[in-house]
């Protein structure tokens, strides 16, 4: 059984066609990269998938379960998660807030009025283990005001793999990242098990094509070419609309 | 440690000066303000639920607040007892909240805004027009006051009392909403309702409980008034309230929990105390809002939080090295 299977998904904004009929299968553990110029409608599938946009027609499962008339919320919970090209976090609180903010979701705790949430260590602590993984625990009640560009990237990431994703999303994870980032992010995304999918955009070649085991290129949201790593960065098509000579 | 134990001081104090209030100023006419300020406070604390930590500006709490009011008072009227007069109010109050919310939740923002407005406005026009469910501008008159065990509340300083632990209560148990895991999820779906969403929590049931909450607090408030009033008149429930409980919110620091108190203190001491000395008390009121919002624009207690910090932090000689581990960074939601 595919971890996430897309069939036939359309989606238009007024006239504009975003993504026109893209379907795509990917396997449990699999590492897929989505490629494509501006405006090929990458975040767009993306929203798709993870319901923040209902589509025109088509259908979403994860493991072999119809999703695409389910809640987008109801989504995190069935084992979806996602991080945004744009960064968006909490800004107010701190570093391990916006993290246990993320367990919280899956937890029913969140409808509690009469705890203290600093008190629920069973959310801080695995909060912590998730800063651990990213390399942030040491500024884990720094407010995320005062942290860097990077740290947030950082801090991103931590918030969906602390939700224990079955399929992860990741909106261009390296956006806007110096070389030493990059390095940082590379690792960390490398060292995520292998039970988790990983669906990813990413325009920075160098280190996706490294990640990547699966490729799709879509263009004018249509998918153009999908394979293996060598057979798409070797297809024509691929160098004509998006790698260039 | 220390900072802590100044502020459990501190609070200490206040409670003490809370308490003796009535015994310091004998003049019943002050103890009564006191009053006021303590059940507009309750108000404004609930109508902060919404504007401060849910980022909801409502514009239509005075008709949750007046329902509560004109629904105790009818109920007297009819000849029901205060028990079932004050758990009718209530419930009035918590469901005209629902209906509210399900109404103005479609938007956020100048739409919600302008939905509690519209709805709010609604109420005032039942109030006034209806004559009678409401005897319109008549209003309506209680005869008295509960006298739960016995205690008669008639006397200033006994009512003030029992306002005092209304308004203790209130406080307490927005201390304990805001820091809770609900509490959070308020918050969270003020800064980032998207991802809220995606992180898995139900955004639009988090606001409407949030609403809820508000509207059972406001509705405490309105039964507060209408008992100290003993009266009740469509002039309570207009726009021009509403307008209030938003300034005191405002005024004093969205989404804090001193803030609102401070505020609803202002508002009540200019109404009536400023107001027998300056016959253009009004204006003294807007000098002081736009003082305000020019040097403290994010409300009086967080901004005198801000003065104080900037005063008396520069007399510290030196400062110990930033460090990057917990304690130096304190979190930037403010609870001051």
């Amino acid at each position: 059984m595919s971890a996430l299977v897309v069939k036939s998904l359309c989606k238009s904004f007024g006239g504009l066609r975003v993504t026109g009929n893209v379907s795509l299968s990917v396997e449990p553990g699999e590492r897929r990269l989505i490629i494509g110029p501006n405006g090929a409608g990458k975040t767009t599938l993306f929203n798709l998938i993870t319901g923040e946009l209902t589509p025109d027609s088509g259908r979403v499962e994860l493991f072999g379960r119809n999703i695409t008339r389910v809640a987008s919320r109801r989504r995190a919970h069935l084992g979806m998660a996602r991080t945004y090209q744009i960064i968006t976090l909490f800004p107010r609180d701190t570093i391990l807030r916006n993290v246990t903010l993320a367990l919280l979701g899956l937890s029913p705790s969140r409808w509690n009025p009469i705890a203290n949430l600093d008190h629920l260590h069973h959310l801080s602590d695995r909060a912590h283990q998730a800063l651990e993984r990213v390399g942030l625990a040491h500024i884990a009640d720094r407010p995320l005001a005062e942290t860097s560009y990077g740290e947030r990237r950082r801090v991103e990431i931590a918030m969906a793999l602390a939700q224990n994703p079955k399929v992860l999303l990741l909106d261009e994870p390296f956006a806007g990242l110096s070389i030493d980032e990059r390095r940082d992010v590379h690792e960390l995304l490398i060292a995520i098990p292998r039970d988790v999918t990983v669906v990813m955009i990413e325009h920075n070649m160098d280190v996706a094509l490294e990640f990547a085991e699966r490729i799709t290129l879509l263009h004018f949201g249509e998918v153009i070419v999908e394979g293996t790593r060598t057979e798409v960065v070797n297809h024509p098509r691929t160098r004509e609309v998006y790698l260039g000579d | 440690m220390i900072v802590k134990r100044l502020r459990c001081a501190a609070i200490a104090l206040a409670l003490v000066a809370l308490f003796l209030v009535p015994l310091w100023v004998q003049n019943p006419y002050y103890v009564n303000i006191a009053s006021q300020i303590l059940f507009w406070a309750v108000a404004a604390l609930a109508l902060n639920i919404l504007a401060g930590y849910a980022g909801l500006v409502s514009l239509g709490h005075a008709g949750l607040f007046g329902v509560a009011g004109y629904t105790a008072g009818l109920m007297l009227a009819a000849g029901h007892g205060h028990l079932i007069a004050i758990v009718a109010g209530l419930g009035a109050s918590v469901l005209t909240a629902a209906v509210f919310a399900v109404l103005a939740l479609r938007s956020t923002g100048i739409g919600f805004l302008m939905i509690t407005l519209a709805l709010g406005q609604i109420l005032w026009g039942i109030a006034y027009r209806w004559a009678d469910l409401t005897h319109g501008d008549n209003g309506v008159n209680l005869s008295n006051r509960p006298a739960p065990f016995g205690i008669s509340l008639a006397a200033p300083a006994s009512f003030y009392y029992v306002t005092l632990v209304v308004f203790l209560l209130a406080v307490l148990s927005m201390m304990v909403f805001v820091r809770s895991p609900f509490g959070a999820s308020v918050r969270g779906t003020r800064d980032q309702p998207r991802r809220m969403n995606a992180l898995g929590y139900n955004v639009w049931l988090i606001r409407f409980l949030a609403f809820l909450l508000s509207g059972f607090w406001a509705g405490v408030a309105g039964l507060l008034f209408v008992y100290y009033n003993q009266f009740i008149s469509p002039q309570i429930v207009a726009l021009q309230t509403s307008a209030e409980m938003l300034l005191m919110v405002i005024s004093g620091g969205t989404a804090t929990l001193f803030g609102p108190i401070a505020g609803a203190a202002i508002v009540v001491i200019m109404k009536n105390v400023v107001s027998a000395y300056v016959v253009r008390w009004n204006l003294v009121l807007g000098v002081i809002f736009v003082a305000i919002i020019s040097f403290m624009p994010e409300g009086l207690v967080p901004g005198s939080v801000r003065l104080w910090r900037l005063a008396f932090g520069r007399r510290k000689p030196t400062k110990p090295p930033p460090s990057h581990r917990g304690g130096e960074h304190k979190p930037e939601e403010r609870t001051s």
